[in-house]
């Protein structure tokens, strides 16, 4: 019974470093509400970050991290929540996989255009989205059961937008 | 006699000068009126089409490559053979595609690198002189692969399509090659436009966003729903 309760956290930061993000989820604080929402297994990728985690390893929770892998889907599959930076890419892959994520926003980087994408899926209802020092109090007072399914854009309309302008039938 | 003779040169060379100006003014006028005609329209305009079509691609980073090769997986064959332009910094880029490729070997494709002209966090005056140099850097890059192979540029995302773009744009006013130029500004721009964006609002042939605010500001940008 208790297995199935195992719940786990994958964060990602892409390919770029958000140091902030990687010590606040991986912090004391984070961690236990997490544990307290059921969650049992945090999972980091810290891309070129300076700043590595602890890793943790108790019965009741474990941490581990890596830099960078070819795909992480299969890291985005296997968690119950994602928290991410705001990157597009991250964002959309985890949506498409139909996963509840968590957005937070690098208030670091210069002209935070990112937050547009952010507040515009927030709004349709598909993610949660913060700034670091946030976090902690979405985890607590979120409900992911509110979230709604994300459809994928349609690539395909873009063939056919180039074909009609280059004049192709 | 010798001073007949500089005189004439020096009236020649003004002639010249007075009807190459006027020349490049009108070329620039006509593509501009091309360009706001195509985009009004969304016709391919008077281009002569042919059965292949070579395609220059501008690659951002990150996220923004995997965002176009998704695009790309619906370009048809016909849109070859591909070069792709790159940041040199860029490794990952690099083999997403060299990938992407790899699995749908449909036609010739070559990488090509230059330096780039943004990075994150880089401030707008640096980003300017940084723009310079890999223009400047381009130059021998788009003119050698030039005519033949430069029918297309698309590209998605920050600072590195700008040179390329605007040599593409170039081509086309001193009357090389109609290259057509098409912008695929990024999902992540909700409300507005990037810096690439908003400069190739006035150059690109076609802007295509991605939300339907962003064609509301711009109306001159084509919005055909979300694509990614």
């Amino acid at each position: 019974m208790a297995d199935d309760k195992k719940l786990s956290v994958f964060v990602t930061v892409g390919t770029t470093s958000f140091d902030q993000l990687i010590k606040t989820v991986s912090n004391d604080a984070v961690c236990q509400v997490l544990q307290k929402l059921g969650y049992s297994r945090m999972v980091l990728q810290i891309g070129r970050g300076s700043y590595e985690p602890k890793p943790r390893s108790t019965d009741s929770f474990k941490l581990e991290y890596f830099r960078f892998k070819d795909s992480i889907a299969e890291d985005i599959h296997l968690a119950d929540l994602v928290i991410s930076h705001a990157g597009a890419g991250s964002c959309l892959e985890v949506l498409g996989a139909n996963k509840p994520l968590v957005v937070v926003i690098n208030e670091e980087l210069m002209n935070n255009h990112q937050v547009e994408l952010a507040d515009q899926l927030s709004n349709d209802g598909h993610l949660f989205y913060c700034t670091c020092s946030e976090l902690l109090n979405l985890l607590e007072t979120m409900e992911l059961s509110e979230l709604k399914l994300f459809e994928t854009g349609k690539a395909e309309k873009f063939g056919t937008f180039l074909d009609r302008v280059m004049g192709i039938s | 006699m010798d001073g007949v003779d500089v005189f004439d040169i020096l009236f020649l060379s003004i002639l010249a000068i007075v009807f190459g100006v006027a020349y490049i003014i009108t070329r620039l006028i006509l593509v501009l009126l091309d360009i706001h005609r195509k985009r009004k329209t969304l016709s391919y305009g008077k281009n002569k089409r042919k059965s292949s079509i070579k395609t220059m691609i501008v690659v951002g980073s990150g996220g923004h490559t995997t965002e176009m090769l998704r695009l790309l997986e619906h370009v048809s064959n016909t849109y070859s053979p591909r070069f792709y332009i790159m940041a040199d910094t860029d490794k990952m880029s690099e083999e997403k595609i060299t990938k992407f490729e790899k699995q749908e070997p449909q036609g010739k494709y070559l990488i090509c690198k230059i330096p780039r002209s943004r990075e994150v966090k880089q401030s707008y005056l640096s980003t300017v002189i940084s723009t310079i140099y890999s223009l400047l850097k381009c130059v021998p890059l788009v003119f050698s692969i030039r005519p033949d192979l430069f029918e297309q540029v698309l590209c998605n995302g920050p600072g590195t399509c700008i040179p390329v773009c605007l040599l593409a744009f170039l081509l086309r006013v001193v009357g090389i090659k109609q290259t057509t130029v098409i912008f695929v500004e990024s999902v992540c721009r909700v409300k507005t436009l990037s810096l690439s964006g908003r400069l190739l609002y006035y150059f690109a042939d076609h802007v295509l966003v991605q939300w339907p605010a962003l064609q509301n500001t711009y109306p001159l940008a084509a919005y055909v729903g979300r694509l990614v």
